[in-house]
Order: structure tokens, then C-alpha cells, then sequence
């Protein structure tokens, strides 16, 4: 302040002023201190490993695994089976509770997201109350609930509650007719896959003609025609030429089990119940703050465009109520596959429980086995993330 | 694409007739009509709900209240065959309890110590949420520095027994670490003096926590597997707010900065944590963390959850303070630099007061998800609150069938009291905040 710069000649900054020069020193001092603590690391990992006499490296994927799974999509058996199987039973478990969990939540949650905003006040008050509930208690402490508390004073299985068509409920979880497929039931298979394809091509071509013309047409009841209808029809037709493409294996009454049908474990519907009811409390937020986002001028400029209050929901207000709602809602997803991990407490046999569980108790393997574990979850995240970034990209408002 | 539409054929041809004026009607029945039965649709909907609330709501309440046994010493009292009647929630096994359910099995004599550190955390907690609170500066030195320092001492017993040649090292480095301040003030031209002091500032809070850690109250050890209960829950829901504030603006700094390897680092490290669950984390640091220290040291079994709560909290911490400061005006940086301030001083005076700010809700909301996450410690065999009530409900001294329904019922309705609590907060700031911006 004292001392006037002169123009001509800039005062000789030191070159510890520059903004470079110091950019640069805090990078390498980063470096070095992230450096040095992963060297340590890796050196103490080295030498406790070779202490406790623990191998390294992958090959115990390749180690007979000896222990039993309760639910396997693909064949295991405890004799037969590597570690890697196990890692794939657990894989798949994980990805199987929730899928399920994820078609589910999004159906329950929707429901209690608009219903919370109905006029009725019984509705809105009600669906407030199983929000607030739900999200304030821990997921852990519902799955325990799920678990112990209603799933645990189930009968023993010879006095299972039926509940009629085969389907029964005991102490051992749901067993249900397991479908059994004849050799020409591929029929009805490609039938599903041609009505959803012309689902798809028959509601591109009606928004064409009704963005040209205006002319609506009745695309929820071809819709329905087309993937449930065709299926339908071409069983009708199997059965009645001849065979009849599924038949049912039904469980049986035992005098101590029930034999035969499918089983569905008692761990797989609690944590299923568990996660769906608490997401959908989550998901329900986010539509709610999705729809209320759409600003009131829209619908009431559908109104006096003469659209019908279903027409503007459908038409007006959730197209862009969902370019609000899917981000959030796509983390809300996230959430349920990672939460899906606290299966470990209740002993569904997810990634967390055979992987990290069994098998690391079992080979002591801790940081292969922790590697590859995060590395899955973190993959399905990071895969998600970028997936969503594209979408939002495209469905960004273009402004002006 | 809007040019090729006909609009046309949207729009009305023939005038519709007036709707009839709408009904102003008030009054109880009117307020039905319109709200529980304005269509038939509606109408069925209401009946629908108010039969789902009579099957759900009274069983509830008849096993909550009516049904309850609110007395006893042993599991004669909620038994039916043994008290005689039907039996709802069984309080007593609670009330017979709750010492467990609070303390864990901490040595009883020595109880009050946590008794204060629950004082100490409530008057954390309202110094700092509380907004028109006084001295709120102050109230963040409590709760980040003597607060966490007086519990370590209060609840472990302190006397770390760190020995005088540790001291007489730690004298060394600090004037090493001082006169390394001193040097660098000198070189680039400012008061070595003010130097040297933020040096000397540094040594003293370490040294004072340290020699705190290290002095002998008196009070006896009590080690941290005798913890449990309400006692671990907090301990770990405050241990993760404590640590993930400050690293959280760390790493969100670093995540905005334009140094690509700062920049690099944080955003690996808080996308990591985010991928995956919190599970993992907790297993990862329970069997990692032995592995990664060398074999001499040890880390005590609480200790490892708790840094990865910590780990784990600060990666979520980090996006909500990231949010603060990407909705900062440019004009507030802008203002800040042409007022020569530097960067540190630009983000502790100008930026980061602001930006923390207007995101309480954020953090206050990632705290109840934090809350509700301690809950998962109890799954690498820590006691908390959910462990000890687990460990209780197979008490043969108590076993009766309620039990269990009682113990979760009275755990979720813990948890909830909390979070429920925290979430109002959070909604009037959010409110209070708006009430600025609707001008």
C-alpha cells in the first residue's frame, strides 16, 4: 500500500507466489503421503500374510468350497463346487432379490407417492403416516422384525396353511407348483416375445398418428391383447391340439415335509418384504416431489385445452414429472441392491453372506475377497451412473 | 417438431356449457363430502382404508397398551398360561432392562461417566442446531475438538500412558514443525512472527488433546467391549459426525478444485465409498485393517467399525457440502478474490459460511440415514443397541412369545423417536431458509 508500483517495471514476484508452482507442490505432497501410506500398507499386508501363512492371489477360486447353499439358481453342491461357484450362487441371489425387490418397489412406492397427494384425506393421510414410519426406522431392525417376529411363529410343516391351488406356507417358507415345461413350449415363449415386440412397434406407430392427427387409439387394451392375449391363445391352441405345454408339479403333504413344487425361502421373502416396503417408502418422496414439481399452470392449461383429468395426468403431467423423479429414483434403486447386502442378518445367501461370510471365514483371503466383492457392487453403481447419464442427456429440456 | 402440429384439432369447436358455481358449503359434512367421498371412486377408497385401518390399528394398540404387562420380574409375568390372560407387549422385560439396553454391560459404579457424555452430546447437538444459538463459533470448537477429547477421556478411563520418552519426541518434532512454519513465512515474505504462531497454534491443540488423552484423572479403565447399547449407537452416530463434517468439506473441496490429481483423488475416493454398501465397509475394515498395520500395533474392535462409519459417512458428507458449493453464486468467489483474499481465507470467511448454510438439511438428512446406519455394527459383532435387545430377547429369564415383538417394538420406536425428531428440523430450517429466498 505504502509503495507505488511503477509501471514499467512489474515488481520480481517470487516464485513461490505463483499459483503454478504451488498447485504443483500440493499435488506432489499428496501423491507422496497417498503413496507412502498404500506402500505401508502393502508392505505390513505382505509380511502379516506370510506371518499367518495365508496365500495370496486368486487361485482359491478354484478350491472345492465344502459348504452347502440353501438357494442355488445354478447347480451347487458342497463336494462338487469351487469357491467361484459359490461366488456365483451369491452373485446371483443378490441380483435375483433385487430385481424382484426393484419391479416391486416401484409399484408400491408409485402407488403411495400419488396417493399422498390425493384429495381424499384418508388416502393422503395414511400413505403420509406408512411413509414417515417406514423411513425412520432402520432398514436392519425391519428385516429382523420381517424375520424373527412374523416369519418365525409360522407351523411346522405338517401344519402348513394352505391356502388352496397348491400353494402352502410353513416354517420352511412358500412352496408353490413349480411350472414343468413340455418340449413344444418355446411356442408360447415366442408368442411373449412377438406381443411385446408389437407392443412396441403398434404405440410408436399410434403417438405418430396421434402427433400428426390427433386421432387417439385404445394402445392399453391392444397393449394387453397382444402380451397377454397371444401367449394366452397360443397355449389354448397346444393344449387343445394335444399335449398341454405346462403342467404344475405340486407340493405334497408329507408326514414331516412336503415334497416336491417350489420352495421359496422364508430368509428370501422377509428380506424381499423388508426392502420392498422401505424403499417404496423412499420411492413414494421422490414421485411425490416429482409430480408436485410440475407447475400447476400445466395442468390447468391441459384442463382448458380441454384434456380429461386422466388424459392430463397421463399426457401432460407425468412426462415431465418423471424427467424429475428418474434420477433420484434410479439412486433409490442403487439403494436396494446395496441395502439387499443386509441379507447376511437375517442368513439369505446374497454376495455379503457366501462370499464375505463363508468363504472368507473359510480361506482367511480377506483382501481378494474384499476386492472382488466391492469390485461387484461397485461395478453395477458406476455402470448404473453412466447409464444415467446418458439418459439424462436426452431427456434434458432443450431450452431456447 | 411443434410446427407440424395441427393444433387444430386439439382445441374445442363448440363452446361447452358453464360448469355450475362451485359449492360453498361448510361444515363438517361438506368437508366429508368433499374430501372423503367427492366421487364414488373416492368413496370406495375411504371405505377401503378405514377397513384396512380397523384390521391393523386396534390389534396394534390392544398389544401396545391394553393387552401390555407393564410389571414383573421374570417371564411368569408375560406368560398367559401363568398370568392368566391374553398377553400384548411385555414392558416389563424393557423396564427390567434398560439399564442393558443404555449402558451395555458398562461397570455399573462407573455409569455416570456416560450419563455426562450423553449431557455433553445433547448440549453439542443444540449449541449447533439450534441457529440463533450464542457463540455458535464456540459451539463447533465443543463439538469437534473438547467434546470428542473430554469423552474419550470420560468413557475409556484416558491414562493412555503415552511414557516421557513420547513426550520428549513430541517436543522435538514440534519445534521442527514450528521452525519449518517460521522458514516458510520468511521465505515467501510474510511475518515470520504470525508464521511461526499458526505453527505453534497447531502444536498446542494436538498437544493439549494429547496431554488430555494422557493425564490421570483417577478414573478407572473400562474397556470398550463392556460398551453397548444406546451407549455404542450414539457413540458411533457422533464419531461419524464428528469426523465426516470436516473431511466431508475436505474432500468436496477437493473435488471442486482445479488440481487435477486433488481433484483425481477425491472423486475415487468418494465414488468408491458410494458404490458400494456399508456392509462391505465394515467387514473390509473388521479383517483389513489388522492387516494393513503392522503386526505390533492393534486396533481395538470398536475402533474398526468406527472408521469405517467414518470413512463412509465423510464420502456422503462430501456431495451434500459439494451442493452448497456449486449453488454459491460466482459472484461470491468472484468478490472474495478481488478483495485479495487467498484461498483458505476466501473459503473460511467468504464461501464455506454460507454454503453450510443452506445445506443443513442435506447434512441433517445424511445424519439420520447415518443414525440409521449404525445400526449395521451390530452385524461385525459390536454391541449396540440392536445387539443387546437381540442378545436379551434369548434371555431364558425371559423367555415368553412377545418378547421379541416387544423388544423390536421398543427399538423402532428408539430409532424413530430420533430420526423422526431430526427430520422436522430439518424441514423447518429448510422452510426457514426458503422464507430468504421468497422475497
Amino acid at each position: 500500500m505504502q509503495t507505488i508500483v511503477s509501471q514499467t517495471s512489474p515488481p520480481k514476484k517470487s516464485v513461490l507466489y505463483d499459483p503454478k508452482v504451488r498447485g504443483a507442490f500440493y499435488q506432489v505432497l499428496l501423491v507422496l503421503t497417498v503413496g507412502y501410506l498404500f506402500y505401508m500398507a502393502a508392505s505390513n499386508a505382505v509380511e502379516n500374510l506370510q506371518r499367518a501363512k495365508i496365500a495370496s492371489g486368486f487361485g482359491f477360486l478354484n478350491n472345492t468350497a465344502g459348504f452347502d447353499v440353501s438357494q442355488t439358481l445354478i447347480t451347487f453342491s458342497a463336494a462338487g463346487s469351487t469357491y467361484g461357484d459359490a461366488f456365483i450362487v451369491g452373485l446371483l441371489n443378490t441380483l435375483v432379490v433385487s430385481a424382484i425387490g426393484i419391479v416391486l418397489a416401484t409399484i408400491l412406492g408409485f402407488t403411495v407417492g400419488i396417493a399422498r397427494l390425493s384429495k381424499n384425506w384418508m388416502v393422503a393421510k395414511v400413505s403420509m403416516v406408512y411413509v414417515e414410519v417406514l423411513r425412520n426406522i432402520p432398514l436392519l431392525l425391519q428385516l429382523l422384525f420381517w424375520y424373527i417376529a412374523v416369519l418365525g411363529p409360522l407351523p411346522q410343516p405338517r401344519d402348513s396353511i394352505g391356502f388352496g391351488a397348491g400353494v402352502f406356507l410353513n416354517s420352511r417358507g412358500l412352496f408353490m407348483p413349480r411350472p414343468l415345461y413340455a418340449s413344444d413350449a418355446w411356442v408360447i415363449g415366442t408368442a411373449l416375445i412377438l406381443g411385446i415386440v408389437g407392443t412396441i412397434v403398434f404405440r410408436r406407430w399410434a403417438r405418430k398418428q396421434q402427433e400428426q392427427t390427433g386421432q387417439q387409439y385404445p394402445v392399453g387394451i391392444i397393449t394387453l391383447a397382444l402380451v397377454v392375449g397371444l401367449p394366452f391363445v397360443s397355449w389354448l391352441v397346444l393344449a387343445l391340439v394335444g399335449t398341454n405345454p405346462i403342467s404344475f408339479d405340486m407340493p405334497q403333504k408329507g408326514t414331516f415335509n412336503l415334497r416336491g413344487g417350489m420352495q421359496i425361502l422364508p430368509e428370501f421373502v422377509a428380506l424381499l418384504v423388508g426392502l420392498v416396503t422401505y424403499t417404496a417408502a423412499f420411492i413414494a418422496e421422490v414421485v411425490r416431489a416429482g409430480i408436485l414439481a410440475v407447475s400447476k399452470g400445466q395442468t390447468e392449461a391441459a384442463g382448458s385445452l380441454g384434456l380429461r383429468p386422466g388424459q392430463t395426468l397421463r399426457l401432460v403431467v407425468v412426462p415431465q414429472a418423471m424427467r424429475v423423479i428418474i434420477p433420484p429414483l434410479t439412486s433409490q434403486y442403487l439403494n436396494l441392491t446395496k441395502n439387499s447386502s443386509l441379507a447376511v442378518a437375517i442368513g439369505y445367501p446374497d454376495l455379503v453372506q457366501v462370499f464375505m461370510g463363508t468363504v472368507l471365514n473359510q480361506t482367511g483371503q480377506a483382501i481378494e475377497v474384499v476386492v472382488i466383492t466391492m469390485g461387484v457392487y461397485l461395478t453395477i453403481s458406476l455402470v448404473t451412473s453412466f447409464v444415467m447419464n446418458i439418459y439424462n442427456r436426452r431427456v434434458a429440456i432443450v431450452e431456447r | 417438431m411443434s410446427t407440424a402440429i395441427d393444433t387444430s384439432r386439439f382445441v374445442q369447436h363448440n363452446q361447452i356449457e358453464a360448469l355450475p358455481p362451485p359449492n360453498l358449503a361448510r361444515g363438517p359434512i361438506a368437508w366429508v363430502r368433499e374430501n372423503l367421498f367427492s366421487s364414488p371412486l373416492n368413496g370406495l377408497l375411504t371405505i377401503f382404508v378405514f377397513y384396512l385401518l380397523y384390521v391393523i390399528v386396534p390389534p396394534i394398540i390392544d398389544f401396545l397398551f391394553i393387552n401390555a404387562v407393564w410389571t414383573g420380574t421374570d417371564r411368569d409375568a408375560c406368560r398367559a398360561e401363568t398370568a392368566g390372560h391374553r398377553i400384548g407387549a411385555c414392558w416389563a422385560f424393557v423396564i427390567d432392562k434398560i439399564n442393558y439396553f443404555t449402558y451395555g454391560s458398562y461397570t455399573i459404579s462407573e455409569r455416570w461417566r456416560v450419563n455426562i457424555f450423553f449431557l455433553m452430546l445433547a448440549v453439542g447437538v443444540t449449541w449447533l442446531l439450534w441457529l440463533r444459538a450464542p457463540r455458535r463459533d464456540l459451539g463447533a470448537l465443543y463439538f469437534f475438538w473438547l467434546f470428542p477429547t473430554f469423552s474419550y477421556v470420560l468413557l475409556t478411563g484416558g491414562n493412555m500412558d503415552l511414557g516421557g520418552g513420547f513426550w520428549v519426541g513430541f517436543v522435538v518434532v514440534s519445534a521442527l514443525f514450528i521452525g519449518a512454519f517460521a522458514a516458510m513465512a520468511y521465505l515467501l515474505k510474510v511475518s515470520v512472527k504470525s508464521g511461526a504462531a499458526i505453527g505453534a497454534g497447531i502444536i498446542a491443540v494436538i498437544g493439549i488433546t494429547l496431554a488430555l488423552m494422557d493425564f490421570d484423572f483417577g478414573l478407572d479403565h473400562v474397556p470398550t467391549s463392556l460398551w453397548g447399547g444406546v451407549l455404542v449407537t450414539l457413540l458411533v452416530a457422533t464419531v461419524g459426525i464428528v469426523f465426516s463434517l470436516p473431511f466431508g468439506i475436505l474432500l468436496a473441496l477437493g473435488r471442486r478444485s482445479k488440481l487435477p490429481i486433488v481433484q483425481l483423488a477425491s472423486v475415487i475416493f468418494i465414488e468408491f465409498v458410494r458404490g458400494v454398501p456399508l456392509i462391505t465397509v465394515l467387514i473390509m475394515a473388521n479383517t483389513m485393517l489388522p492387516l494393513f498395520l503392522p503386526a505390533e500395533m492393534t486396533v481395538d474392535r470398536l475402533a474398526r467399525p468406527l472408521i469405517g462409519v467414518a470413512f463412509f459417512a465423510s464420502a456422503y458428507m462430501a456431495e451434500v457440502v459439494r451442493g452448497g458449493l456449486q449453488a454459491m453464486p460466482k459472484g461470491q468467489y468472484e468478490g472474495a478474490m478481488s478483495l485479495g483474499l487467498n484461498y483458505p481465507q476466501m473459503m473460511v470467511f467468504i464461501i464455506l459460511p454460507q454454503a453450510l448454510r443452506i445445506v443443513i438439511p442435506g447434512i441433517v438428512n445424511t445424519f439420520i440415514g447415518l443414525f440409521k446406519d449404525t445400526s449395521l455394527v451390530s452385524i461385525v459383532g459390536i454391541f449396540d443397541l440392536i445387539r443387546t435387545i437381540e442378545a436379551s430377547r434369548i434371555d431364558p429369564n425371559w423367555a415368553a412369545p412377545t418378547i421379541s415383538y416387544t423388544g423390536y417394538a421398543f427399538a423402532a420406536f428408539f430409532y424413530f423417536v430420533f430420526c423422526f425428531g431430526m427430520s422436522r428440523y430439518s424441514l423447518g430450517v429448510e422452510r426457514r431458509l426458503a422464507a430468504g429466498q421468497n422475497r
